[in-house]
Order: structure tokens, then sequence, then C-alpha cells
């Protein structure tokens, strides 16, 4: 049986293919992927008003209408081309920036990392939606200061988490090793440490990728965005302004929060499907169970006794 | 002749993973009497602290006991069910783990911790057990005001006695000592040593003592087993092995550890490091490091052979 | 007790922090801010308004660390503004009457939440490959992937709109005169179920799996294995060796999650027409009025630290190796 590469980016191709909750979830995003690619010019013109507002779905509008009588398909299709985009370089935005304090804390220490933790602390605690709200009220709405606004309010977790891992990268032999011979710290950054956190650094990723898309979606529900584009969130916004719910039209909003659970959940199925491949305990663990399922044993608490007729 | 109080023959815990079952101990077989104290030494990985889990089927997953049998006052070990191992643990059966210190609930007052395991086995009532409590640690030599201490108040050694005083806490039968001062300095060790060793010889019980310190365990055993990659290659009185240890590796041990009275330049160490358990080498496990190795050694795995009354070793040379 | 001193220090430097930034952010606009904000508002206020607007920014003509100086003290003695949407009332005030409703809201959801989830998930750590452990989890975290409004939103076409099991939204029916009085308190409950059980239900996942895998990890450590071949009871094993060391980075990472799910249940307040803050964001948002947008996001930090704090009170109850001073 192949065994997976300890770490690195070709232990997530190992992990979809071996674990069938992150098959699943790249499954689930590469769907969502290519609608966001195609879709738009499959789906026909979202803003065209093509028929009698809040119509419940036909043939005819596989989704319905909304409150200004335009396809909710045509919405859908066409907002996940801007919220998938909007959260990818979002959630990379973030694991970068957070990477930059983070790594640079946990490796120089001292009074670097004292004030780079504060820094990332206080804008740990400071709670995200009000600043997010404040900040974006002072700025033209639109994606730039969507993107903005989410990163000033999300960097701070990745500065947090990636700090941590490289203050136990650094204690490692081999890094004191390569200190001990004099290389640079630039060397040692690039070298050593960065390559041996990849993985958690692709992990992070899609973690922040599913909070951008979330809080991007709450904060254009709010109407922070550009209300006349068409997103997930501006979707939902429009649908909370025309009363959708009040009036039964469930299908106005209903679609559009179902794909940004289900993207959230791909994503993290993902994640959680590298973390079983990955996690040496776990990995002991199941060949334990099976092991003890094939000789019809229960898996107990004590050390459970199975002869094996040598 | 008296049943031993433990019996264990042809003894075999595997762990399970992914890539086939590594075995951990194999076909190990020992007996020990009542009151008395056996060394378990070798090597880290050697098997000893897998045998002494074992016994208490306390070995968490992926660990399994794969065949032999282990007989303790009577009792089949490897038959018992999840209550009744509870009843037998710690009441006739205790452990003292090597890292006893991080053994100690944090969140908890250690006396509570001692009382917790008297209520559990029914010597109630509380405040009489809260009274045990505070005569066994006395008798570890901690003030008994200690009782209400957290584990991080308290120093390495005095943590470690606390250890010592939950094993002792139901007066059982055998207490299994695994690596109980490895982590303690040399003078703290002693201390302790003499310690358990005046309480056996005041309680009576029996003593399972697990460690890679040979010279310690030849003063404070009364037999000496030997591991090695898993198997038992010697065995034998504490005196005789000190002496005329007949395994190749039992003598490259005695050789690596410096005596005060050996002349300097008498230290070697064996050569070579242990074998991987996943891909043990063929014939005496051992062959490899041997000095004495010849074509036997290579194609056939050496028998326990009984070279005196109570003195075993796994060689084809010893015999 | 040092540990609470050195928090609150923290706190305190990040409530300035957020008063800092609250100064500084009409400042980033293009231009010079009273200009700018005069542009903004042109024809839709009146002049005092307009002068109101000024003093509450502190648009003075006054050097600018003069200008921060006075807006700090009238942020210290409370003074926030005036609202711009609600002309002539004081910011302090608007907020006011929303806030004890924003507090009971979020602050029993988010502690019905962590109890059940942590509880579960000792469950689920307990008993692996149990039906707690395999299908609970997977579907919790499928429904913490909604974003809390859209549940809320579900919540109310459902449980609402076609059913009418509950209330259509807002805190109390309008027939109620609001007092400590039975029918006011049953009235309240019933209103509150839906917005409360969509903020527990889409947070409910995180915190189950959270103390999940704490608890796992924890069961592997030396001091359970060693409860257990002491012969303890199974409960005593799991609950006062393992749960409730387990429990410990738990409330460390509740703290840390408390702004994050309040920023979430204002959200969820604007779709029951919740009478709190959310609401009030809502509409200063849409009437640009800043006063009360930056009052609104003052009390809500303040909030949090305030609950952050009482958080760290709590963990240094529960783990007594903080308590030493000075170790």
């Amino acid at each position: 049986m192949t065994r997976p590469a300890a770490t690195g980016v070709a232990a997530w191709w190992e992990a979809i293919r071996r674990d069938r909750k992150a098959t699943i979830g790249a499954a689930l995003l590469g769907i969502f992927v290519l609608v966001a690619l195609a879709g738009p010019y499959l789906a026909g013109d979202p803003d065209a008003l093509v028929g009698i507002p809040l119509q419940p779905p036909s043939a005819q509008h596989w989704l319905g209408t909304n409150g200004q009588g335009q396809d909710v398909l045509a919405q859908v299709v066409v907002g996940t081309r801007v919220s998938l985009a909007i959260g990818f370089a979002v959630g990379l935005a973030v694991v970068l920036f957070g990477a930059l304090v983070g790594v640079t804390a946990g490796y120089f220490g001292g009074r670097v990392d004292g004030l780079l933790s504060i820094l990332f602390n206080v804008f740990l605690v400071l709670p995200g939606l009000p600043l997010a709200i404040v900040i974006a009220a002072y700025l033209p709405s639109g994606p730039l200061t969507l993107a903005l606004v989410l990163v000033v309010t999300g960097w701070a977790w990745n500065a947090r988490v990636l700090r941590a891992q490289t203050l136990a990268l650094r204690q490692r032999d081999f890094v004191a090793a390569a200190v001990v011979a004099g290389e640079s710290n630039f060397r040692i950054l690039t070298r050593e440490i960065l390559p041996n956190m990849m993985s958690l650094v692709v992990a992070q990723t899609i973690g922040s990728t599913v909070y951008a898309i979330g809080a991007q979606v709450g904060l254009e529900f709010l109407g922070l965005g550009d209300v006349s584009a068409i997103t997930w969130g501006t979707n939902l916004y429009w649908a909370q302004n025309d009363s959708a719910l009040l009036t039964g039209a469930w299908w106005t909003f209903a679609p559009t929060g179902l794909c940004v659970a289900l993207v959230g959940f791909a994503l993290t199925m993902l994640n959680s499907g590298f973390d079983e491949v990955t996690n040496p305990r776990l990995q002991m663990e199941r060949a334990w169970r099976a092991h003890l399922l094939a000789r019809g044993r229960p898996a107990t608490r004590s050390t459970p006794v199975v002869p094996d007729h040598d | 002749m008296t049943e031993p109080l433990l019996a264990v023959r042809d003894l075999c815990v595997d762990y399970v993973t992914d890539r086939g079952p590594v075995r951990a101990v194999d076909r190990v077989s020992l007996d020990l009497a009542p009151g008395e104290i056996l060394g378990v030494g070798g090597e880290s990985g050697s098997g000893k602290s897998t045998l002494a889990q074992a016994l208490l089927r306390i070995l968490p997953p992926p660990a399994v006991i794969s065949g032999g049998s282990a007989r303790f006052e009577g009792r089949d070990l490897l038959a018992l069910s999840e209550t009744e191992l509870r009843g037998l643990r710690w009441q006739r059966m205790s452990m003292v783990f090597q890292s006893a210190m991080d053994a100690l609930n944090p969140v908890m007052p250690v006396g509570e911790q001692i009382v917790d395991t008297l209520l559990a086995h029914g010597a109630g009532p509380a405040e009489a057990a809260r009274a045990r409590a505070g005569e066994l640690l006395e008798m570890v030599g901690i003030p008994a005001d200690r009782v209400a201490a957290y584990a991080h108040q308290l120093s390495g050694g005095m943590r470690q006695r606390v250890g010592i005083a939950l094993a002792l806490a139901l007066e059982p039968s055998l207490v299994i000592l695994d690596e109980p001062t490895t982590a303690l300095d040399v003078i703290v060790e002693r201390e302790i040593l003499e310690h358990i060793r005046g309480l056996q010889r005041r309680l009576g019980f029996a003593v399972l003592f697990i460690t890679h310190d040979l010279a310690r365990m030849l003063q404070f055993a009364d037999r000496v087993a030997i591991f090695y990659a898993a198997q038992l290659v010697e065995i034998g009185p504490a005196a005789t092995l000190r002496d005329a240890a007949r395994h190749p590796y039992t003598q490259g041990l005695l050789r690596a550890f410096p005596s005060l009275r050996s002349a300097a330049g008498e230290r070697a160490s064996i050569p070579g490091a242990p074998p991987s358990l996943a891909h043990p080498p063929a014939g005496c496990r051992f062959h490899p490091r041997c000095p004495r190795a010849v074509d036997l050694c290579r194609q056939r795995s050496p028998e326990l052979l009984t070279l005196a009354p109570g003195h075993a070793a796994a060689c084809h040379l010893a015999g | 007790m040092r540990f609470l001193l050195r928090r609150l220090g923290f706190y305190l430097l990040a409530g300035w922090v957020a008063l800092t930034l609250n100064f500084f952010l009409p400042r980033l606009m293009p231009g010079d801010p009273a200009t700018a904000l005069f542009a903004r508002f042109r024809g839709r206020l009146a002049p005092e308004a307009m002068a109101a607007l000024r003093e509450t920014f502190g648009l003075t003509d006054a050097p600018l660390w003069s200008q921060y100086l006075t807006y700090l003290g009238h942020a210290l003695r409370g003074d926030l503004g005036i609202s711009v949407a609600y002309f002539p009332s004081p910011v302090t005030a608007v907020i006011a009457t929303g806030l004890v409703w924003t507090l009971f809201l979020a602050g029993t959801a988010v502690v019905v939440s962590f109890a059940l989830g942590t509880l579960l998930g000792v469950a689920a750590a307990w008993w692996r490959r149990g039906w707690v452990d395999t299908w609970l989890p997977a579907a919790l975290v499928f429904l913490g992937a909604f974003p809390y409004f859209w549940l809320a939103m579900v919540a109310l076409y459902g449980l609402g709109f076609t059913l009418g099991w509950f209330p259509l939204g807002h805190a109390y029916g309008d027939d109620l005169t609001p007092g400590l009085n039975a029918a006011f308190l049953v009235d309240v409950a019933r209103h509150a179920v839906l917005p409360i059980g969509t903020i527990v239900v889409a947070t409910l996942g995180g915190w189950l799996l959270s103390m999940r895998n704490t608890m796992i990890g924890v069961l592997g450590s030396d001091y359970v294995n060693l409860a257990r071949a002491k012969g303890l009871p199974p409960a005593r094993v799991a609950l006062r060796y393992a749960a409730r060391n387990a429990l410990l980075p738990s409330v460390t990472g509740f703290g840390m999650a408390l702004g994050f799910v309040l920023g979430g249940s204002l959200l969820t307040e604007i779709v029951f027409s919740y009478p709190g803050q959310g609401y009030l964001l809502v509409q200063a948002v849409r009437n640009q009025d800043y006063p009360l947008m930056q009052g609104i996001f003052l009390v809500i930090t303040l909030a949090v630290l305030g609950a952050n704090w009482l958080v760290d009170v709590v963990y240094l109850w529960l783990d007594p190796r903080t308590r030493e001073s000075g170790s």
C-alpha cells in the first residue's frame, strides 16, 4: 500500500484519492467552479425582466422569479462567479497576510513577537462584523472595499495559528542545525520553515475561504456590497428587501443559501478528509478497528485479546 | 511448589497498523512468585512496558493481545470481562507509570485522586477514605496536609511518590513499576527505591520493576529478566546475572554500565542499534550486533534454554 | 489574580484601539472629512444636525491631537454623539433601546449552544463510532455551513409562516405591555424560540467538533490512562478526568468565538425584525448614520470585551494552574 507524503502539496492529491470525504468535497467544489466559469454564458441574462415577479418555479423558470421579475436561476448562476472569486481571493490574501505577521512573530521572537502578538490578539478580540461595517461604510461600495474589509477582520486568526506552528518548527533540530551553520534568516525561513508548513497553510487557506464566502454574503445581506451587482449576498439582500419570506416566495432565497452551504461544506470536507489521511493516530486506529471487525471482536476499552492462530 | 503469583506463557502482543501487525511482545514466558521483586531490563522499545500494560489490559489502540496466556492469582487475565478487570485493577495489581508526574489529573487535588481510587473499590465511606489518603501520603514521605495540593504545586519527586501512594492504596499483591525514577535525579531516585523496598518488606507485595538502568535493577531486584527486540533473552537470579550472565546481550549491557569499582577503559557500548520490530532479522534477533554470532545464529531463532535452576538464556552458544 | 489583571489590561488596550479606529475612520474618506460629510448629507440635514455631526467627530479646526483628546473625553464620559437618522436623540439613547434585546438573544443562544455542543462533544468522543459520533457532527457541520441569517429565513418561513407554530418576528406581541409579569415573559419566550434556535443550530456543530477533538486528545493522555487503570467507574473517568480537562481549551475557544457569534446574531435579528442592535445597524447603514454606526460598534465591542473578561474569570476558576501568581 503506498504511503502518503508526510507533508507537502502532494499529500492533498493522496487525500482526495483515498478518503471519501475529501473526494466528495473536491467533486462538489469542482461543480461549483465549473458553474462559475461556464455558467454565465449558459444561464441567460440575470438582469432581464423576464416575467411576473415572485412566480414559483416552473418549466420556464426553473427557480422561479424574484421580486423584480428576474430569473432566479440566472441570478444564482451569475452570482456564483463573483462570490467564489472574492471568496478564494480573500481566503488567500488573509492567509498570506496572517502568515507574514505570524511567521515573523514566531521566528524572531522577543520584542517583535510581543508587539505582533498584541496586534493580532487585539484584532482577534474585536468583533468582526461591526468593525467591517464601520470600515466599509466610509469607503465606496464595491468588491475592493468588500475584500479589504474582509481581510482586515479575518487575518488575525491565521496569524495566531501560523505563529504557533512556526514556534514549534523553530525548536526542531534541523532548524537549529541551519542556524548553527550560519544560514541567513531568509534562507532558513524559505528553505526550512515554510516548506514544512505547507499542509497547514493549505488547510488554513481552505478554512479562510469558507470564512470569506460566509462573511461576504453577510455583509452584502446588510447592504454593504454593491447592491446593483449580482452576487449570492445581494440576492439575499433583495430577497429580504422584497419581503420574500412573508409572501411565501421561498425560491428567492433558498437556492442561494443552499449554494453557500454546499460550497462551505465541500471545502470543510476537503479539509477534514485531509486530516483523516495525515493524522497518524487516526490512521492507526482505523487499521486496528478493521482487524477487530474481521475477527468478530468488539472494540473494547481494555486491550482486546485476538489470538491469531500462528 | 506453590503456584506462582503471575504465570505468563508465550504471551504475544501486536500493534495493528495499516501496514500489517507489528509484534511488540513475542512469545514471552515468565513466572513471578508472591513477594518477589523481578527486574525487567532492556533497551527502549524492547517490549518491557508493553508487557506490563498488557497484563493490566490498558494498552491503547492499536494494541491487541494476539496469543499466549497470563494467569494471575489463579485467574486468566485474558478472559476477564470489563467489570472483572475493573475489580482486579488496582485492588490486586497496580502500576506506577514512568511519567507518574504526568499521570496526575492537573485539575484535581492529589488527595482527591487517592480518595477516588479508594471509593471506587468500596473502601468508603468518604470520611474514612480521606483519612486513609492522608495516611498513604505519610507512608511515602509526604506531609499529610499536601492532600489538598494540585499536581503542579508539587516537585517531580513528590509527584512520583504520590504515584506510589496511589499504587499501594488498595494493598495489591503485585505492583508494577514502569521506569518509576527515570525522570528524577539520582539521589531522589535512590531514596524512592529504598522507600519502596522498605514498604515491600513491610507489606509483602510482589514487584515487577521495569527499567533500562541495569545497574540499579541488579541492586534492587531478586531476579532479573532481560528483553531484546520483543523477546525474553535471559532470566535468572540477580546475583547470577551480575556475575555469570550467559547471553551476549546481557553481557554487553553489563559492560556498558560503569561501576565505581571497575577500572577505567573497561566500558564498551554495544555496536549497532536495536532492530525494527516490523522487520526483525532472521534467526536470533541479536545476531547482527553479537560479537560471537555463528551461522546457526543467522538461521535459527534460539529457544529459552534452562542452564541452571531458575536461570535460562535464549542463545545457541549458552548451553 | 495577576492573570486577570493582565487580561484586563489587554482588554483596555483593545478598547482603546476600537476608540482610536472610530476616530480615524471618518478621516479615511478622501478629502477633508468635514467637507465630504457635508457633501454627502447636503440637502438632507438641517444645519443643527450638521453641527452636531461635526461635533461628534470632533471635526473642528483644532489640530489633530487636540481633536483626538476631545473625542476621547467625550467617549469616556459616555457621550457618543447625536444620531443622524434619529436626530436629535443621542446615540447612547438610541442604542439603549435595543441593547437588552441583543444581549438577551445572543447571550442565551451562545450559552445554550456552548453547553449543548460541549456535552454532545464529550458524548461523541467517549462513544466513538456510536451514532452520536457518526451522524451528528457531519449533519451539524452541514447546517453550520449555512449563513445564520439564511437559516433564520428558512426557520421563519417554515415554522413561522407555513406552519404557524411561532410568531413572525419582533420580541413580543404588540398587545402586551412590557413588565415582569408571567404573560409578558411567556410571550417573550415564544418570540425568542426561533431566533435563539436558529443561532444554536448554526453554531452547535462548531462547539461539538471542537470539544470532541479535544476530548479525543485528552483520552489518550497519561492521567486518563491511569484513571482507567485504577479501575474508576467510566462515568467518573469521562467527566472528572477527561472532560474537565478538555473543557479548558474549549473555554478559551469560546471567548475567541464570541465576537463572531455576535455578528451572526445581529444578522439573525434583522430577519426576525428583533428590536436589537442588528435592526439599528441596518437603519444606520441605510441612512449613512455614521455616529450611530460607530456608536454601535463601540458598544458591541465593549460588550464582547467584557464577556471575554468574564470567560477569563471562569477559566481561572476551572484551571488551578493559572491561580499561581507570578509562577
